[in-house]
């Protein structure tokens, strides 16, 4: 076998700058999940908070490969940009990707498709979910939360216990102290793990942007057929969201900044076609991210209720 | 730029989530969305001003209820910090969610209300935070506005507090007072007008000269092997790196260390982070070691220089803070969670119970109920390896989790 040549280290590693030591928690939080669980599983959306979990997850166990598979649940709604992707990035890293599909939930009748107006398959998503883990005996889910998206997330762990049916009870959370977390469960219960709870939208950004990694063509500036609904602005292209017809058709130079179920994910007007023009426009936006997610504005609870039910 | 964690404690009402909510309005680091959201809740309440706190209390029935159940992280910066604002309840049966915020803070803003001064409440929340060590604590005396921004009645709560401070037994703390009004914005971002007679700094002011270095507990070296990174491919047939993250001091190639609990020596062959060599690895990096010996060294075992051991020790006794409604006792089996390594713990003896609000001690206590503080001693059914809570906070620190609910019940800081 050859031999590498021992080059002489030079650096120290620090942890004072601010994305360092976001990056030295989640890689040690990653770390803890693969040894406290038996069968952990990243949940993968082809997301930026994802696609960096999986970057944190790669220098976590280097050189040895990531040691879980990665799973996608699958509204159908998604954008095929995202999906081309995924694909993509799987391949590359040679990781197992596990695929559960929303629409076999519809097909089975557990689940109903919304109708009307603001139908969105995003809260489906929650019975593929937690079918997925049963199916699998996923003991923990990695998932790539962030506090700073809403309220609700704000109260939640890092290590997050939920219940056999997936259910979060945010009144009776285990109080995680130190750094110290734990992953004890019982059978049939499983852990909700949020490496990346205290990153912002803009630490996610600025960290893809040092590390380099690649991401959707939709989080840059595109043209795009739109139109406007309350103030948002909707993908005309791909049929999933139910136009009336007085809304008219325009194409615009739009990004995604969150990459979600499609059918609740509106567009932003940017110019930002590189990824440091991304991370100027977001350190001087005046609105936040779930601003553009219809989901969230049901009602000033919206993601609490959804949690509660077992999404992640 | 750095980061800085805080921690807030204040009883209810005392305006803790204003307060935050103030200082995200006034550094502008409220979205429109988000404060668009805030007018429209308070006009449908009927408030004639704006309820930052509804920024904050992010669950239904805190809404409902107007107090803070549960910690909540809040995140902003400025151009010279980020900050992580752990919002903490001070409701007296939430004690316990109280310490959980403390426990990962360098510095804490007690609450006053000018009206109330100090309060039952205020021994226990600076209890608290001198029990964790919190080393930078500001009083902020708030509701200054209801008091006419009276400077006799702001000294009259520092010299209170002053003599609550006389009680402590962690002396480095370092402690200021600001008078500060959440709801109108005096002292808090901008300094008021309407305290000419208070000469120091605003709140934010203040926490943007901190000197993180100083403010943060350091300890010496210690190495917690967290995960055995065995890659078994083409490429690195033989590489065995123990992954982990370094608490206090640092750690660097060529250093003569011993693996506990084996007592066996090696030295610092390599220090990676993810495909990139390093000389040396500081404080709270998370990193992979390699040894220049094959060492047989497994999750939970220790790193440490050769020249500085922690105790090696079946027993010790903490200051215990109780988490659960099923009372700890003595006798009872417990895991004990120090670091990443978990044993098995008998409850020896339950010293004495700490009344947090320095009101004496109870030496005839035999258990502990919800949100408690005693001194307690354990027998461990094998050694760890570890330091007073004192000379090393992570070291000197564990959680106590129950054997048949899997709860985290307790946290302990070893004496």
């Amino acid at each position: 076998m050859e031999v590498k040549e021992l080059e002489v280290p030079t650096e120290i590693i620090e942890n004072t700058a601010h994305i360092n030591a976001l990056e030295n928690e989640a890689i040690y939080i990653l770390r803890e999940v693969a040894a406290q669980f038996e069968k952990p599983v990243l949940l993968f959306s082809g997301g930026k908070d994802s696609i960096t979990l999986v970057r944190l997850a790669q220098k976590a166990f280097w050189p040895a490969k990531i040691p879980f598979p990665l799973m996608h649940i699958d509204t159908g709604h998604n954008f095929p940009e995202t999906i081309e992707f995924r694909d993509r990035l799987v391949k590359e890293l040679g990781l197992e990707l596990i695929v559960r599909n929303v629409q076999d939930s519809i097909d089975q009748g557990k689940v109903k498709e919304e109708s009307g107006r603001y139908s969105s398959r995003n809260s489906l998503q929650t019975t593929t979910l937690l079918d997925a883990i049963e199916e699998f005996k996923f003991d923990a889910c990695i998932g790539g939360a962030r506090r700073d998206e809403e309220k609700a997330r704000a109260k939640e762990r890092i290590f997050s216990v939920r219940d056999d049916f997936g259910q979060w009870d945010e009144r009776n959370q285990r109080p995680e102290l130190f750094d110290m977390l734990n992953g004890q469960i019982e059978l049939g219960q499983n852990v909700r793990v949020f490496p990346i709870s205290n990153w912002t939208e803009l630490d996610v950004w600025s960290y893809i942007k040092d590390e380099g990694i690649e991401i959707p063509s939709i989080y840059f500036a595109h043209k795009r057929k739109t139109f406007l609904r309350d103030g948002m602005i909707w993908s005309a292209e791909d049929g999933i969201v139910f136009r009336d017809e007085d809304e008219v058709v325009e194409e615009r130079m739009v990004r995604f900044r969150t990459v979600g179920d499609m059918s609740c994910t509106a567009a932003v007007l940017s110019d930002a076609i590189s990824i440091d023009k991304v991370v100027a426009e977001i350190r001087d936006s005046s609105i936040s991210e779930r601003g553009a997610r219809i989901d969230d504005k049901r009602s000033e609870a919206a993601m609490e209720k959804r949690k509660q039910q077992g999404y992640f | 730029m750095e980061v800085l964690k805080i921690a807030t404690a204040g009883s209810v009402d005392d305006g803790k989530s204003t307060l935050i909510g103030r200082i995200l309005y006034d550094t502008k680091s409220l979205t429109s969305d988000k404060l668009e959201a805030i007018e429209r809740t308070s006009k449908q309440k009927g408030y004639d001003y704006l309820d930052f706190s509804l920024a904050t209390d992010g669950l239904v029935a805190e809404r409902e209820q107007g107090i803070t159940i549960d910690v909540a992280h809040i995140y902003f910066s400025t151009a010279k910090k980020s900050y992580i604002i752990a919002d903490t309840p001070g409701h007296v049966e939430y004690t316990r969610n109280m310490v959980t915020g403390a426990s990962t803070s360098q510095a804490a803003i007690i609450l006053i209300d000018a009206r109330k001064g100090v309060i039952e409440q205020t021994n226990r929340h600076f209890f608290i935070n001198n029990l964790l060590r919190i080393k930078e604590v500001v009083v902020a005396i708030n509701k200054m506005d209801l008091v006419d921004f009276s400077e006799e009645r702001y000294n009259e709560i520092k010299a209170d507090f002053e003599k609550l401070m006389e009680k402590r037994d962690y002396a480095d703390q370092k402690i200021t007072f600001v008078p500060v009004s959440a709801l109108k914005g005096d002292n808090v971002v901008n300094k008021s007008a309407n305290t000419p007679w208070y000469k120091g700094e605003t709140l934010l002011e203040h926490l943007e000269g901190l000197d993180l270095a100083a403010v943060s507990n350091v300890g010496t070296p210690r190495f917690p092997v967290q995960y055995v990174i065995r890659p078994k491919t083409e490429e690195h047939h033989d590489f065995r790196g123990f992954a982990g993250k370094v608490y206090g001091g640092e750690l660097s190639v060529g250093d003569e260390v011993i693996a506990l609990p084996s007592q066996t020596r090696s030295r610092i062959k390599e220090i990676y982070v993810y495909d990139k060599k390093y000389k040396t690895a500081s404080r709270r990096s998370s990193v992979t070691i390699t040894l220049e010996d094959e060492i047989n060294l497994s999750r939970g075992d220790m790193l440490v220089k050769a020249n500085d051991l922690p105790t090696i020790e079946k027993q010790f006794t903490a200051t215990i803070s109780w988490m659960d409604s099923k009372p700890l006792t003595a006798g009872n089996k417990y895991v004990v969670q120090h670091g990443v390594n978990k044993v098995l713990a008998k409850v020896d003896q339950v010293h004495h119970k700490i009344a947090p609000d320095y009101s004496g001690v109870d030496a005839e206590a035999q258990s502990l109920d919800m949100n408690d503080i005693a001194e307690v001693s354990f027998r461990l059914n094998k050694p760890i390896f570890y330091d007073k809570f004192k000379n090393h906070r992570t070291n000197g620190s564990f959680i106590l989790i129950d054997t048949q609910s899997n709860n985290t019940v307790g946290a302990g800081f070893i004496s």
